[in-house]
């Protein structure tokens, strides 16, 4: 018996024995058969005439049928934002703006038991998380930004901040109704119009978030939401009629759209993927750390485009650190979505299952060592084992591309300096963690990490007043706190000193 | 009989030195045999840029500031050739006083761009603007001087490294320029200054996959294909304007780097 299966013969859950389920009740969300787009304040029926089925990743049954907006589609829901930007909503002065706002903040936490239900129904995520996680932090997003509605001025001293008209925003499936609140919130509180593309797979908490809308009272066409799979998308990207683009998603599809914006002059951010680096020196606390290595690649599946997916040790507490490591995922609980004690979810879809699988495979085939805690998948549903591989080559696709599952790679270092140079060797750069005990060295990785979020002794922490984004392919512009305002602004600084 | 005056060869600056075009290669610019920079160049040139990134960015803001002001200092001791080579003492004067403004914002610039920020958790949480490393700048055809100054400064003052294509058509202020430069204790590779054709060096220069932020101000044409090639490796694509000073010239190239903690005993 290695050192390893005797700790877990001791595992605080034993072998056989199980906790109680504990569903969340799913009455409270009250779906439609069918959804229209949200066009002018109303749902419509698609020009289209297309649906299509979304579905609880986790039983792999419909919930609902969906419209895919086309070109028409698409061109209706920039017409009907333009106009409300020209006729009616640029004329509400910003603190009256502002109370919508704080309005649609309130209504997210009366309403924050249906969101969180909605959520991991058409999400696969676990209940604990939209409940303590996603919808919290939407109805603080708009909260924050907010009150930003009416001060404008003093966030850009000088520069005369002005909206910038229509933003078109497309938004991906791992935290729908979060990403949309990061979107839609600055972009409002800026006095913008908005038609917002939620992704294919999980589009029932925006529509959801059209009913918020109705009861906030918010001029029509100042928000639509057009549903449908990335056709949709690359219609708003091309639309002449939208002045600003802001998308989240792969680096791969930022990429089409810089350079489908090229020469067009249209204002554009872009919050990409990332392949961060979580870094545990040899005087970290470990217990400490070890749960901040599951909350960094496990949270949310893995879905995260800010994982810790690279975990890298140091060598003289390698053994030490793995064993913990292997030992907690062995009390990690994966199953339904609304049970209270989930930790692991299902994977969102079936392409994103297949993605995985074709990952994790690679790094067996390239010879990594692969950990996966015993553990019984639901028959139906999509679902992926939490995963840990070890004996890690940075050359290895799995050291390289980011999984976007529950999959961590582990690497080893013996300096700060080799650390960093392990840290930095990837084109992304959105975030980085780092676990010591000493200051100065966190200072001082944190100096040297080419990364925008850096999380210090604890890893994977949101706020609506914290600015994320990333550095070099995970993309560029910030979203959060003053300078998330600043994409969603045109200025005039025609006074300063010129030449 | 009088005496016949030595010229001056006109030579590219890069990594700190003023070699020939690795091509062998001149046009005529102003009168004189100017060099013309061939890919190979520009790839050289991105390589010493950026190999100068840790020194630079590492330097002391105190310490950028005054390399910065001695450029001003070095340029003001050879104003008579500057006004030679632009449209004359007003724009160099102009040139000069504006790297002293930025040397000024070289330790402001973080207070002004940066924050604090009151998350509500236990968590101490601050945002700080680092350089975003290697920046290609195109610049502007004229002003002769006031443009390439215009342009190089707010770059550099942030802490980044710069490979610039001089005015196609004036280059010799840029060489001019660069000669300051060289006297005015900034790293060797931190600032490259290449002449010759632009529709030649600039794909190489936007689609270079360690460039990471490209000032598209000087484009003439080409825009839409020079931002299709900074897309490559999403590239900040920067329209900069030669006609104002401003901080947030500074912001453009600079990243925003959030950094939390948690706050207990």
């Amino acid at each position: 018996m290695t050192d390893l299966e005797r700790r877990q013969d001791r595992s605080p859950v034993p072998s056989g024995w199980d906790y109680a389920p504990a569903p969340e009740a799913r009455d409270i969300v009250t779906l439609q058969e069918r959804y229209g787009l949200f066009i002018g304040g109303e749902l419509v029926d698609p020009k289209s005439g297309e649906y299509f089925p979304t579905l609880d990743p986790s039983t792999e049954e419909p919930l609902a049928e969906v419209a895919q907006a086309g070109k028409e589609d698409v061109d209706l829901a920039v017409r009907a934002a333009r106009d409300a930007f020209e006729n009616g909503w640029s004329d509400v002065s910003p603190p009256e703006r502002a109370k919508y706002l704080f309005r649609i903040a309130r209504i997210l936490q009366e309403r924050s038991r249906e969101f969180a239900v909605l959520e991991s129904l058409n999400g696969g995520k676990p209940i604990k998380e939209s409940r303590d996680v996603d919808v919290p932090l939407s109805a603080a997003h708009f909260f924050y930004y907010a009150g930003w509605a009416d001060k404008l001025e003093y966030a850009f001293p000088n520069r005369r901040p002005k909206p910038v008209g229509v933003a078109g925003q497309i938004i991906p499936w791992n935290f729908p109704l979060l990403m949309l609140s990061w979107k839609i919130a600055p972009a409002l509180a800026a006095g913008n119009t908005v038609v917002l593309k939620p992704a294919e797979t999980t589009p029932l908490s925006a529509l959801l978030f059209a009913d918020v809308l109705r009861q906030a009272e918010l001029p029509p066409g100042v928000v639509n939401i057009v549903t449908g799979d990335g056709r949709a998308g690359a219609e708003l990207v091309k639309h002449e009629g939208v002045d600003k683009i802001a998308f989240t998603g792969s680096t791969e599809v930022g990429k089409a759209i810089q350079r489908e914006l090229a020469g067009t002059g249209k204002k554009l951010t872009l919050e990409l993927g990332g392949k961060a680096a979580n870094i545990i020196f040899d005087d970290a606390a470990l217990d400490q750390a070890v749960e901040g290595i599951v909350n960094g690649i496990y949270f949310n599946q893995g879905h995260v485009c800010c994982a810790g997916s690279r975990l890298l040790v140091q060598e003289s507490i390698y053994e030490p650190v793995i064993e913990k490591l292997k030992q907690r995922l062995t009390t990690l609980r994966l199953g339904d979505p609304l049970d209270k004690n989930t930790d692991v979810g299902a994977i969102n879809s079936r392409e994103q299952l297949e993605k995985i699988k074709e990952l994790v495979a690679s790094g067996e085939a390239e010879g990594a060592e692969i950990y996966q805690p015993p553990c019984r998948l639901p028959e139906k549903g999509y679902w992926f084992v939490p995963t840990v591989f070890t004996n890690v080559a940075q050359s290895y696709r799995i050291a390289q591309e980011e999984i976007f599952g529950p999959v961590l790679s582990v690497l080893t270092f013996r300096t700060p300096d080799e650390a960093v140079e392990k840290a930095n060797n990837t084109p992304y750069g959105l975030s980085a963690g780092v676990w010591t005990e000493k200051g100065s060295r966190i200072l001082s990785m944190a100096q040297k990490l080419k990364a925008g979020v850096i999380w210090a002794n604890t890893y994977n922490r949101f706020d609506p007043t914290s600015p994320f984004g990333g550095y070099k392919e995970s993309g560029f512009g910030r979203e959060g706190g003053l300078h998330g305002l600043e994409p969603y602004l045109d200025f005039d600084e025609s006074d300063a000193r010129g030449g | 009989m009088s005496r016949l005056p030595v010229k001056k060869t006109y030579k590219l600056f890069l990594g700190g030195e003023f070699p020939r075009s690795e091509s062998g290669r001149t046009y005529e610019a102003q009168g004189q045999n100017v060099a013309r920079a061939s890919r190979k160049d520009v790839r050289d040139a991105v390589r010493a840029a950026r190999g100068a990134v840790d020194k630079w960015s590492g330097m002391t803001a105190y310490n950028r500031g005054q390399v910065l002001y001695r450029i001003a200092e070095m340029m003001e001791a050879r104003a008579e050739e500057f006004a030679d080579l632009s449209s004359g003492r007003a724009e160099v004067e102009e040139a000069i006083d504006r790297w002293v403004w930025y040397a000024g914002w070289a330790d402001k610039y973080t207070q002004v761009l940066g924050s604090s920020n009151p998350v509500a958790a236990p968590y101490f949480n601050f945002t700080v603007p680092e350089p975003t490393g290697v920046v290609g700048v195109l610049a502007p055809e004229q002003p002769a001087l006031g443009g390439i100054v215009a342009r190089l400064a707010p770059v550099i003052v942030g802490g980044n490294t710069a490979v610039v294509l001089a005015s196609e058509s004036e280059p010799l202020a840029s060489i001019e320029l660069a000669e300051a430069i060289a006297t005015a204790d900034v790293p060797g590779g931190v600032v490259n200054i290449l002449t010759g054709h632009h529709s030649e060096l600039a794909p190489w220069l936007a689609g270079h996959m360690d460039v990471n932020a490209l000032d598209v101000g000087g484009a003439d044409g080409e825009l839409p294909e020079l931002e299709r090639l900074a897309a490559e490796n999403v590239k900040r694509v920067v329209h900069g304007r030669t006609d104002r000073q401003s901080p947030y010239e500074i912001a453009n190239f600079l990243e925003l780097k959030t950094v939390w903690h948690p706050i207990g005993v």
